[in-house]
């Protein structure tokens, strides 16, 4: 039976969320508008580059992939009312910063120390430009730079090289595990979900405007022209310690094979991405990168006490899949990639920042992204184990565990090191094209102080 | 008996810490009292939509309180019927709720009938709200709340509505008491089938 799915308007959403272009490099700046009508030079003059979901990705080369979005001070900087920016959901009003207790960004991860200036109220915006490799991306930041040395009253307050890490032949991060293994579909896309990754999400989950899962559309900030087809995006620049957590697996694997199984169950998945629920005990390369098997896997059914895939482990926490509630309702994409150099393998810790900078894209961040992160990620209670945290993501200080199942006796790891720091964030509005456009037309005595 | 007395009167600095301070102990074997401020938390910690209400020896719950629209009464009382009905037939319903106890009551003490929930439960409401409320529509149990004056009319979409009419509706117990403190539902059916299978190898092995 045809199921009724609301037309998505792809020649107006931004190509971000929807159609990944084949980057290996890209660079984010983020900037501060000292006045409206700068900040509108600005946008007048990016406009034409911005990638929509239509093209980017599609049969027609289009080698537009430049993406917008905006803070709520961002919005106010470029002109929108205050009564317009009072319709935004609160979350966003206040801004990542101002929810680091709700998201867990304290202690080492608190905004205080964060880089970029990215705790400032001067963020405004953020420009992504994905290159094909390292030199196209030069490339892309001397033409912006120009662009934007013409543009008074635009600063670039900070940026960040991104480029995959060798070997090319897959997405993976600094730790080593494969990524981008597991993603939602959009209803509406045309796109099949691959086997076990569950059925399409309504576009409402993650684009302004649309039927969500409730099976009805929630009441859209105002004017509908600048919020349809938008989306939000929390973006979080995660610092990787690669020296600790080699170190880590030292501690507690005397062979390379021991040592891969901690990494393993740190994961739930092997670093090949082949999931521990489909083999447990040793890794299977052909099945990690295989996405018509790699994701074909419950917990409730196939591992419900968690002999294979630990209840604390990552992707357990990041996606329960059965064994969580309301799912659809919990969906989010992930967008980005790698910073900074990549670690060889025997090499010492070197020092240098290096890690992911990656964007969560979804309708609502309170219910989407904020939960993820307050519960799933952060709460030592999840699914009772009492004092646990996200292994990779979570606020860890050396007081968590990480359990492990195990017949006949669980094996519990004492005091997780920190893997990871969050080093910066923001809340940003991805807007559509003609509300880009919306933009452009505001007058400049709506400028707010 | 392990009951600990109870002071007469609470002083700071005085060795009755189950009184004035956030226990930090979580042994099943003491029961533990605490009593809890008037604004119902020991230390701000934010929430996604408020405060965070603390775990107590009682474990976590509430106590939602609101006005019965006129002439409603009778049609809170027949979702009593539903959700005794619901359960039968799947017995898991409320499952996600990680539920102890439910008591819903009705009263009138002068000032018009009222509409009292009261749950006790293992995870920290304001943490899962909207699966709750997802429960709640499943279940029946919000056509209970839509008879009470104050509920949002747009409660099926607007998730921080909803949670705002249950932080103004919730009153905060000022003193709450657990015999076996902090021991989650699952815990116990845990014991409980431990014990079982206890018994049951005892028998097999006559």
């Amino acid at each position: 039976m045809p199921v009724e799915t609301d037309a998505l308007e792809l020649d107006d959403i931004q190509h971000f969320l929807i159609s990944r272009p084949p980057a290996l490099a890209a660079r984010y700046e983020f900037l501060s508008f000292q006045e409206p009508t700068a900040g509108r030079t600005w946008l007048r003059g990016i406009l034409d580059k911005v990638g929509t979901a239509s093209t980017v990705g599609s049969d027609i080369p289009d080698s537009r992939w430049v993406t917008v979005a905006f803070t709520w001070n961002g919005l106010r900087a470029l002109g929108v009312d205050d009564a317009s920016l009072a319709t935004f959901p609160e979350e966003f009003r206040q801004g990542m910063a101002a929810r680091a207790q709700i998201l867990g960004t304290t202690g080492r991860n608190d905004p205080q120390h964060w880089v970029g200036n990215l705790a400032s109220p001067d963020l405004h915006a953020i420009v992504v430009l994905f290159a094909r490799d390292v030199a196209e991306r030069e490339r892309c930041r001397v033409e912006h730079q120009g662009f934007v040395s013409g543009c008074a009253g635009v600063k670039v307050i900070s940026s960040l090289d991104l480029a995959a890490i060798p070997p090319f032949t897959y997405a993976h991060e600094h730790f080593g595990y494969r990524d981008r293994v597991s993603s939602p579909v959009i209803e509406g896309t045309g796109e099949q979900p691959i086997p076990g990754s569950g059925p399409p999400v309504k576009a409402g989950e993650f684009f302004l405007g649309y039927t969500d899962e409730t099976d009805s559309q929630p009441a859209l900030p105002e004017p509908e022209v600048l919020s349809r087809n938008g989306s939000y995006l929390a973006y979080l620049r995660l610092e990787e310690h690669v020296g600790v957590f080699r170190n880590f697996l030292q501690q507690h694997g005397e062979t390379p094979e021991q040592q891969e199984l901690v990494a393993a169950k740190l994961m739930g998945r092997w670093r090949s991405g082949a999931p521990l629920v489909l083999t447990p005990t040793k890794d299977d390369p052909a099945l990690g990168s295989d996405p018509e098997r790699s994701n074909n896997f419950n917990y409730g059914k196939m591992d419900p006490y968690g002999y294979g895939c630990p209840v604390g482990a990552h992707i357990r926490r990041m996606n329960p899949r059965d064994t969580g509630e309301n799912m659809q309702r919990r969906r989010m994409i992930r967008r980005g990639g790698t910073y900074g150099p990549a670690l060889p393998e025997g090499k010492p810790e070197d020092g240098l920042e290096r890690g992911i900078a990656a964007f969560v894209g979804c309708a609502s961040l309170v219910r989407q992204f904020e939960f993820a992160m307050n519960v799933w990620v952060n709460d030592p209670q999840f699914e009772g184990l009492g004092n646990e945290r996200d292994p990779f993501v979570g606020t860890q200080d050396g007081t968590f565990d990480m359990t492990i199942p195990k017949r006949p006796i669980r094996q519990k790891i004492k005091g997780l090191p920190e893997f990871t720091t969050v080093r910066g964030g923001a809340y940003f509005f991805l807007p559509g094209i003609k509300a880009l456009r919306y933009l452009l037309t505001l007058a400049v005595e709506t400028q707010s102080q | 008996m392990a009951t600990q007395p109870l002071p007469n009167k609470p002083k700071r600095g005085q060795n009755k810490p189950q009184i004035v301070e956030k226990p930090t102990t979580k042994d099943w074997v003491k029961p533990q009292a605490i009593a809890i401020p008037k604004e119902g938390y020991f230390q701000l910690e934010k929430g996604r939509y408020g405060p965070v209400f603390p775990q107590t020896p009682a474990c976590y719950g509430f106590s939602v309180v609101g006005k019965v629209k006129p002439g409603r009464e009778q049609a809170i009382r027949d979702y009593g019927k539903n959700i005794e009905e619901a359960v039968k037939a799947d017995p898991s319903v409320l499952a996600p709720l990680k539920l102890h106890y439910l008591r819903w009551v009705l009263f009138d003490v002068g000032s018009g009938l009222h509409f009292m929930y009261q749950g006790i439960f293992d995870t920290d409401f304001d943490k899962y709200i909207e699966d709750a409320i997802e429960i709640f529509n499943q279940s029946g149990i919000t056509t209970v709340f839509t008879n009470l004056e104050g509920w949002p009319s747009d409660w099926r979409t607007n998730v921080p509505a909803v949670a705002k009419f249950f932080r103004e509706h919730q009153f905060p117990s000022f003193l709450e008491y657990g015999e076996y403190p902090f021991v989650s539902a699952d815990e116990v059916k845990k014991a409980l089938t431990l014990k079982a299978a206890f018994s049951s190898m005892l028998d097999q092995m006559q």
